[in-house]
């Protein structure tokens, strides 16, 4: 008989092998599924995962799509350390579009390069003010962070569709939903010929580090993290659970925003309807797997960018669904979740009857002098 | 040698070789344990030593890995504590297993295995509670009774099953001395109905003014049975930790100036179930030990809340070295020199995750640790393993787990860590609670160094003898008010018992717990 | 005119509140056993293609239905394993689970984009149906309308009234508790997420075959996650439940009636009215941290393992 037991202190090996294990399992899982839909396991495992990162542009395309989700899964990193739940970065990450979009359209003729820089931090105080709503209803009115910012996805992505229907739709579009396309100067410049990643990688590689350094070095991220892992030792202490909820959603709000304008300025070039596949939800998973650690994150990344990639590529190539994809992403979270028990248990085998014990009589101790 | 009235009678419970392991500890080493019937018998040990686990598996809560049960001769498995009860075993825990959004009439419904009408039952409830001297009411809620309420509701929920053997766990811990006296005419009357009472304590004088006979254990152990009438405190002490019980002397001292100051603290609750702090009173002076003695659920909480910070008041209504404080956050009323040993240790005093360096940097920051924002790794370390040192705290090294060290060395690294803050003022609530003998011992006496060397001390504790040994002056806190406060040499047991119902000063009192 | 306009709207409004009440429900029962399930939108949506598929493949309603509800209970046993036996974070599940959900919908759905099937239609009560005015407006639904509000009498009961109501309530307060007197906690869990699992199934089947007879991806648009704002709204008391359901049903109706009302507001803004409004139902529940300390079950979220010695 199997028993679940608790270990008596969490498993440090267990913690950097279980995204592993996830990783190993899900592949697996991909390998059945393939076959289940008839097509040939191995060919679609190629098509997925492989042919993608073949070219010089492939890999340029897989650095591109993590991008975003670097950018976002740092920000909610730090949130998730102090058990603060952004869920809604998806929505940052559109008001960010939007925010530093409307810089681009607002100054269509202008060529400066001061263009650029300031549409980025558009579009980040765009993520940081949409982020301010569950900050402030969870602080001032105890309001739940993860309902108040989901709702407020919503919210965001009819705010820019009302955009691209309407007031910002190109008058020489042939009535499409969308916006002018931005002009050279409000484009982020790419790193390389030939591939269309752009600069934001390399900011979204310096946050993920800058936010490392923070959290593991910095007397705030020790303050981060204690109010994640025992709120009642973080009151005890003095750590303001307020300043935390600001701090992180703050900080998360603008990496989300960052994201977002970073797609309308890279690849998109224009606002569009839909700006983002689920880019600040498939972050929370990367964040997950990738244990908090800007490390993992980027790693994680890279594997969510391959997934989004194979999937579309499988789509053309070989008709399997776009939507394999959100299968695997929830999939790696939940094999994930399952292998993190190792962490804090370990099987015992335990005998079905306890052994009878030898009666020794009970210790007798005469009157003790 | 068990003493057994009639040798043709079996024992009401038998445990022969029962052993029970855990992954850090073996808390059951093969005890052998004989109850007779209507014996009130007491297992004697302290804290750590097993008893608590012992009863869980009498009770089916927990399985043994090995050893036998014999009940009235024959053998049994208790599996469940359902199954416990229908052999006729019932069980009243230490910490409440009650619900407190349920009436008591539902608690008890939910206890009881056959389903009975609720009139029905609320009738039985009164009946069986008045026989006792136990008066509750079904239709309350819990969350609105006293700890002494709540324990009565415990018993009438076992008395309705006819017990055969009653397991109390450290009962007095939540009553007055008046009210432990009330306790024991009960189970003395149970007794003598051929119930038998298993009563797990680590309090000696109340097992000899009870018990029949006594098994101690000591670190998963039997060291021996006695009848506890007959021996002296002292050997009872010597089975049970092996040596005598640690005294604590305090050389009077004249004290300094008082750098604690509660003035007419006005503290309305903001939970439901808590208790209004109402003009609170009560000062320490540097150099002095003030003991505050009370029941638990009377203020406690919510008076520390306040002391430390977690809950602002209005800044003058409490005053530490002279600064008005009141509506300072922790962190500020530690630069003051405050110093803080709460109650809860894991989830409170430190994060169970952490390691003990990291832990030094919950309330040390301000020693240098930090500078410019950043963590000092090495001031950090070297402050954790100063206190590991000083304070013989048995772990790994400093960067062992939080978790992972026992509750007596936990505590003794919380209590130096916040002595080696060199506070003006600390504040320890319950400070030896859960604690073995060797680290209580070490924990008392810094507090009463601290105190020789100047530092206002307010020990906040459920336990009498405790504050007895180590306070120069005792009050009481009841119902939310806290009385004056009396030097110990003038203090008896009796009184402060008496104030503990909230009989205090001249203004009438209705006290939480008043005891009809 | 006026009447027969009012008819329609309040017709439309219960119609929306009905996947709601379900939905709502069934996390109700979960949550008050001590589990938090966010997963609701994934199972909602799990339920909704499951339903559409079977219903038509096979022609039978009846069927569709009892497979939105089978969907929803499989997903949410998958849940129930991961963190009443496997002590995974409940908050982190749910998220996985809706993700999970809206990916594997879309995927089983693809296939069903642009199929057709006759939607539940409205039954006639016998008397009831013909009384003047009161009879078209209250007695014509159909009988999925008339099963959610007997749904909620008969939680109102058992969890007022009946011993497993009792214990589920005792269990969501302290399940360390529970657990010492002696119950199976763990499987009493188990049952109230498959409850809440077949619930949110059955809801996003009424979305798929009785509200808009179809399958789109991700047509429950937010509906699972404003099921649970719903319950934290209803402070945890069914007949709460209903009475938000309803309302919100009359907000996200008003946005396809906004032209007959003659609002001049872009379609856009009418459609956020849903979600703004239950943010700002969140907030005045919310803002009296007393109501939530004396309403939510206190063991809410938090992981239990019986063998913790």
């Amino acid at each position: 008989m199997w028993k679940l037991e608790p270990r008596p202190e969490p498993s440090r090996p267990m913690a950097y092998a279980s995204p592993l294990i996830a990783v190993v399992l899900t592949l697996a899982s991909g390998y059945l599924l393939f076959s289940l839909l008839g097509k040939d396991p191995v060919q679609a495992f190629q098509v997925f995962f492989v042919k993608p990162v073949e070219t010089r542009y492939g890999v340029g395309e897989l650095l591109l799509k993590a991008t975003p989700l670097i950018l976002c899964a740092t920000g909610l990193a730090l949130g998730f350390r102090a058990n603060v739940w952004n869920i809604g970065a998806e929505g940052q990450l559109v008001i960010g579009a939007i925010v530093g979009g409307g810089v681009a359209l607002h100054f269509s003729e202008a060529q400066g390069s001061w263009l650029l820089p300031l549409m980025l931090l558009g579009g980040m105080a765009g993520g940081m003010a949409w982020a301010t709503i569950p900050a402030l209803l969870r602080t001032r009115f105890h309001t739940n962070e993860i309902l108040v910012s989901l709702m407020l996805v919503y919210v965001a992505r009819l705010l820019l569709s009302y955009l691209v229907h309407g007031p910002w739709r190109d008058p020489a579009g042939y009535n499409f939903p969308q916006s002018r396309m931005f002009q050279d100067a409000a484009l982020l410049p790419v790193l390389a010929d030939g591939i269309r990643t752009n600069w934001a990688f390399v900011f979204a590689l310096l946050l993920a580090a800058l936010s490392w350094v923070f959290a593991e070095k910095t007397f705030a991220g020790f303050r981060l993290k204690v109010s994640g892992l025992a709120p009642g030792a973080a009151s005890y202490a003095g750590f303001s659970e307020k300043r935390n909820i600001w701090l992180t959603l703050l900080i998360s709000g603008a990496t989300a925003g960052l994201a977002g304008i970073a797609e309308v300025a890279g690849p998109i070039g224009q606002l569009q309807p839909s700006v983002s596949p689920g880019y600040g939800f498939a972050a929370i998973i990367v964040a997950f797997v990738g244990r908090l650690h800007p490390l993992g994150v980027v790693l994680a990344s890279l594997l969510m960018s391959l997934l989004y990639i194979g999937g579309e590529t499988a789509q053309i190539q070989m008709s399997l669904p776009a939507a394999v994809t959100g299968v695997f992403q929830g999939m790696l979270l939940f094999f994930l979740l399952a292998a993190d028990l190792f962490i804090q248990f370990r099987i015992k085998s335990v005998a079905r009857h306890p052994a009878p014990g030898r009666s020794t009589g009970v210790a007798a101790t005469e009157r003790a002098a | 040698m068990q003493r057994n009235p009639e040798p043709d009678v079996a024992p009401r419970l038998a445990l022969r070789g029962i052993t029970k392991r855990y992954p850090a500890v073996v808390a059951n080493d093969c005890i052998d344990l004989e109850v007779a019937p209507g014996e009130i018998h007491a297992v004697l040990g302290e804290n750590g030593a097993g008893k608590s686990t012992l009863m869980k598996i009498i009770y089916g809560v927990v399985k043994p890995d090995a050893g036998e049960m014999l009940w009235q001769g024959s053998r049994v498995e208790v599996a469940t504590p359902a199954q416990a009860r229908r052999l006729g075993i019932g069980m009243v825990f230490q910490h409440f297993s009650l619900f407190e959004t349920l009436t008591v009439a539902e608690n008890i419904a939910l206890a009881l295995d056959e389903r009975v009408a609720p009139d029905e039952l609320a009738s039985r409830i009164r009946a069986v509670s008045q026989s006792y001297g136990l008066p509750i009411d079904p239709e309350r809620l819990v969350h609105s009774m006293s700890v002494g309420e709540r324990q009565r509701v415990e018993i009438v929920r076992c008395l309705l099953q006819q017990p055969k053997l009653l397991i109390m766990d450290e009962p007095t811990s939540v009553l007055t001395p008046q009210a432990v006296e009330r306790l024991f005419e009960t189970l003395r009357r149970l007794a003598r109905e051929g119930c038998s009472i298993l009563y797990i304590s680590h309090k000696l004088d109340e097992i000899r003014a009870l018990c029949d006979a006594a098994t101690v254990l000591r670190g998963g152990r039997v060291t021996g049975t006695a009848d506890p009438r007959q021996e002296s405190a002292a050997a009872l002490a010597r089975m049970m930790i092996g040596s005598e019980l640690p005294e604590c002397h305090l050389q009077p001292r004249t004290p300094g100036e008082l750098k604690l100051e509660i003035e007419r603290l006005w503290l309305p609750t903001l939970d439901p179930f808590g208790v209004t702090l109402r003009e609170v009173s009560l000062g320490v002076r540097g150099g002095e030990i003030v003991g505050l003695a009370g029941v638990s659920g009377n203020g406690q909480k919510e008076l520390l809340a306040a002391l430390s910070g977690e809950t602002l008041a209005s800044a003058q209504s409490i005053r530490l070295v002279g600064e008005p404080a009141g509506n300072l956050d922790p962190a500020r009323r530690r630069r003051l020199g405050l110093s803080f040993v709460p109650e809860e240790r894991l989830g409170r005093g430190a994060v169970p995750a952490l390691s003990l360096a990291a832990n030094a940097l919950l309330t040390g920051s301000g020693r240098g640790m930090v500078r410019r924002g950043f963590i000092r790794d090495a001031t950090m370390r070297g402050f954790a393993r100063s206190v590991i040192e000083r304070f013989n705290v048995k772990c790994g090294s400093e960067e062992a787990i939080a978790s992972s060290l026992s509750g007596g060395n936990l505590q003794k690294f919380i209590v130096g860590r916040e002595t080696m803050l060199n506070p003006q003022v600390i504040v320890a609530a319950q400070p030896t609670w859960g604690v073995d003998i060797g680290a209580t011992r070490l924990i008392r006496q810094a507090l009463i160094d601290l105190r020789d060397r100047g530092v206002a001390v307010l020990v906040i504790s459920e336990e009498l003898e405790e504050l007895f040994m180590v306070s120069d002056r005792i009050a009481v806190i009841a119902n939310g008010r806290v009385s004056a406060a009396l030097p110990t040499a003038q203090a008896t047991v009796e009184r402060i018992g008496a104030w503990m119902s909230g009989k205090f000063d001249d203004a009438p009192a209705e006290a939480i717990d008043v005891e009809a | 005119m006026m009447t027969g306009y009012m008819i329609a709207f309040l017709a439309s409004t219960v119609g929306a509140a009905t996947p709601l009440i379900y939905a709502s429900l069934g996390e109700l029962m979960v949550e008050r056993a001590g589990v938090l399930n966010l997963g609701v939108e994934g199972m909602m949506l799990t339920g909704a293609v499951a339903g559409f598929a079977v219903a038509t493949q096979t022609g039978s309603l009846a069927l569709g239905f009892a497979a939105g509800m089978g969907a929803g209970m499989l997903l949410s046993l998958l849940f129930g394993f991961l963190t009443l036996t496997l002590q995974a974070n409940q908050v982190a599940t749910g998220l996985a689970l809706t993700l999970f959900g809206v990916g594997l919908s879309a995927f089983l759905g693809r296939g069903f984009v642009g199929a057709v099937v006759t939607g539940l239609k409205g039954i006639s009560l016998p008397v009831l149906s013909d009384l003047p005015l009161v009879g078209p407006l209250l007695f014509r639904f159909d009988p999925l309308v008339y099963g959610s509000i007997a749904l909620f009498i008969v939680l109102e009961w058992y969890l007022g009234r009946a011993r497993g109501g009792l214990l589920v309530r005792a269990i969501g307060e302290s399940p360390a508790c529970a657990h010492a007197i002696g119950y199976p906690v763990v499987a009493i869990r188990y049952l109230a997420v498959l409850f809440g699992g077949a619930m949110s199934g059955l809801a996003g089947a009424y979305l798929s075959l009785a509200i808009t007879p179809m399958w789109v991806e991700g047509m429950t648009a937010g509906r699972g996650w404003i099921a649970l704002a719903l319950v934290v709204f209803a402070t945890w008391k069914p007949w709460r439940v209903v009475l938000g359901a309803y309302l919100f049903g009359g907000v996200t109706i008003l946005q396809f009636h906004a032209q007959g009302l003659g609002l001049a507001v872009p379609s856009e803004f009418l459609s956020m009215l849903p979600y703004l409004a239950t943010v700002v139902v969140l907030v005045l529940i919310c803002r009296d941290p007393k109501t939530i300390l004396l309403n939510q079950p206190a063991s809410l979220g938090r992981r239990f393992h019986p063998d913790a010695g």
